[in-house]
């Protein structure tokens, strides 16, 4: 109990001391908490993203299966469905349909695709939030292309994708079969590639033998290779903006260590009169490090607050540009709020307890001087 | 009470700079009165208090409180020792700038641990009793001198030492203020401290509050 009493009386006197330096103090908090801020939204955006980019994945076939000529995609005969034939652990094949479109107007381009699970309307065509944003349409209007042939075609918007996809349907436009093909130009004994399904996770891997021998010019691409690709190129983006923050967080060192370490006078002579009163070294140490603890704690979560507002609610406007997107079109979208332990703990263990320690070190060596100095 | 025995200290010992502050001091000190030490400055009477307050460890000698040795105590039981017997009174007061006087008070007592409102009740029947009462809340860079002389002296008596140091206690303070504190060393005695103070102020040494006084010189008791 007496302890507990102890510990609140040191905190006490920690808090009026930080109260007595509020400049020092406040300063430096702020400066603390823009730092957890920075480094908190990149590690939450990203690993969101990754979550998200994931989630999004769950639903794509396990293995798609791309004809090469001389190491180059190339379209896939539709007989090779048959070539396939039957392979243990595959419950589903089929051929899909889907290209890029270069639109002059806005210099972006857009992904056309033909869906198995929707029926669109001949001349139809269901838009990604992106599109319609950049172009300002909506159901109902028209959305005119020069098609391969140097034809002008017009699509009737019949429907919008939902914004909860934005992240990789910003810029997706789905048509129909026939749409797709009289656009492209691509004959009906044609697809882009082909896709199986497999349900047997550990069979996939095996599956994707079997077809690199009985194709010899195709490649299989596994849902995994996609999914740790995507991983790798945010946790690319994620080092990029890191190595940007490098210089902040270096500056952050050197001021916390400066106000951490560098003992004023009038600091020095504070200890020198709490230990010739009866304080022990250890009681010093004990407050200076509730004194660091406070600072940084409160850094901690005030940066770690307002980074999960700003990614979460803000869509981390401050970052959106580096870290988002792979379509061309910027999305809009909201992340969905996660929090990963392991990586708050990476985070609390990088600032709070460096700058903790920053903290004790000076204070010990101004703490076991001889108490008698305050009667000089 | 005290008992010194051939007590030496001294400074950057073993290099060239070397000097011996108190060079060989045998005394008794006895309880419940006021003892002063006189002498010029830089004759050793700050640096003996400082060895028979627990705030530094002699070079050589022993000093022993009630039959106890304190001179070769572990930092961490001569800090126990302080806390509990002694009681300081510094020149220049020493209270905490930002802090209240109330807080000044009780800072003694935090590392005890003591149930914080029997503590703050103790801290203002000091105050009541040394006449700050209606200065609890104020903070200690407003106090005068006299009344910063009083937080000190309230701050020295919170953990109830039975022995007062006070070093040269008076030397801020005009000829009323010294009256003053000298009444009060009156009232600790009366209480049953033991009062121990250097100064070379003659209205300390020749004052009729105090029961002995021990002239210092070159780090020697000088004969009497």
């Amino acid at each position: 109990m007496s302890f507990v009493r102890k510990q609140k009386y040191l905190i006490d006197y920690t808090l009026s001391s930080l109260g007595r330096r509020p400049g020092k103090n406040l300063g430096l908090l702020l400066v603390y908490t823009l730092i957890v801020f920075m480094l908190a939204s990149v590690m939450l955006f990203t690993h969101s993203l990754r979550t998200e980019a994931g989630l999004v994945l769950q639903e794509s076939p396990e293995v798609i299966l791309q004809r090469m000529v001389a190491g180059r995609h190339d379209l896939i005969p539709a007989d090779y469905l048959d070539r396939i034939g039957r392979v243990r652990g595959v419950s589903e094949k089929y051929g899909r349909l889907w290209g890029y479109f270069y639109d002059p107007a806005v210099r972006a381009n857009y992904t056309l695709m033909v869906p198995r699970d929707r029926e669109i309307v001949p001349g139809g065509v269901v838009i990604g939030a992106g599109i319609a944003r950049t172009r300002g349409l909506d159901e109902g209007d028209f959305l005119t292309f020069r098609s391969s042939a140097g034809e002008p075609v017009s699509f009737r918007v019949v429907g919008l994708l939902d914004h909860e996809s934005e992240l990789v349907s910003a810029d997706l436009m789905l048509v129909n079969e026939a749409t797709f093909r009289e656009f492209f130009g691509i004959a009906e004994d044609y697809y882009t590639d082909i896709v199986l399904r497999v349900r047997n996770p550990r069979e996939v891997r095996k599956v994707a033998e079997k077809l690199a021998v009985k194709l010899p010019d195709t490649r299989p691409i596994l849902r995994d290779e996609i999914l740790r690709t995507y991983d790798a190129i945010f946790g690319w983006r994620q080092g990029i903006v890191f190595v940007l923050l490098g210089g902040a967080i270096l500056a952050f060192v050197i001021f916390a260590w400066d106000k951490a370490s560098g003992l004023s006078a009038e600091e020095r002579r504070e200890i020198g009169i709490l230990k010739a009163i009866g304080w022990e070294t250890a009681d010093v140490i004990r407050m200076k490090f509730w004194e660091g603890a406070i600072v940084s704690l409160a850094a901690f979560f005030l940066g770690y607050l307002l980074a999960y507002g700003h990614v979460f609610y803000l869509s981390a406007a401050l970052f959106e540009p580096v870290l988002k997107g792979w379509a061309v079109l910027y999305p809009e979208f909201q992340p969905v709020p996660f929090v990963d332990g392991l990586q708050v703990a990476t985070l609390f263990f990088f600032t709070v307890f460096p700058y903790t320690v920053a903290t004790i070190v000076p204070i010990w060596q101004a703490s076991i001087t001889d108490p008698d100095t305050v009667m000089r | 009470m005290i008992h010194l025995e051939q007590v030496k200290k001294a400074f950057n010992q073993g290099r060239t700079n070397e000097f011996w502050a108190v060079r060989g001091i045998t005394l008794e000190l006895e309880a419940n009165r006021a003892t002063v030490l006189k002498g010029p400055s830089g004759s050793g009477k700050t640096t003996l208090l400082s060895m028979i307050g627990c705030l530094s460890r002699p070079t050589s000698g022993r000093i022993t409180l009630e039959g106890r040795l304190l001179s070769n105590l572990p930092e961490r039981f001569m800090t126990d020792v302080r806390r509990s017997t002694f009681g300081f009174i510094f020149q220049q007061f020493n209270l905490i700038k930002g802090l209240t006087v109330l807080e000044n008070v009780m800072l003694p007592a935090y590392p005890l641990g003591p149930d914080h409102r029997a503590l703050k009740q103790a801290a203002l029947g000091l105050l009541k009793q040394f006449g700050l009462a209606d200065r609890a809340d104020y903070k200690a860079e407003w106090l005068s001198g006299g009344e910063a002389q009083r937080t000190a002296i309230c701050r020295a008596m919170i953990n109830q030492p039975r022995i007062l140091i006070a070093d040269e206690p008076t030397a801020n303070l005009d000829t009323r203020l010294v009256r003053e504190f000298m009444a009060m060393v009156r009232d600790l005695v009366d209480m049953g401290k033991t009062v121990l103070l250097t100064s070379h102020d003659p209205m300390v040494f020749d004052s009729p509050q105090v029961a002995a006084v021990l002239e210092m010189r070159d780090g020697l008791l000088a004969e009497a």
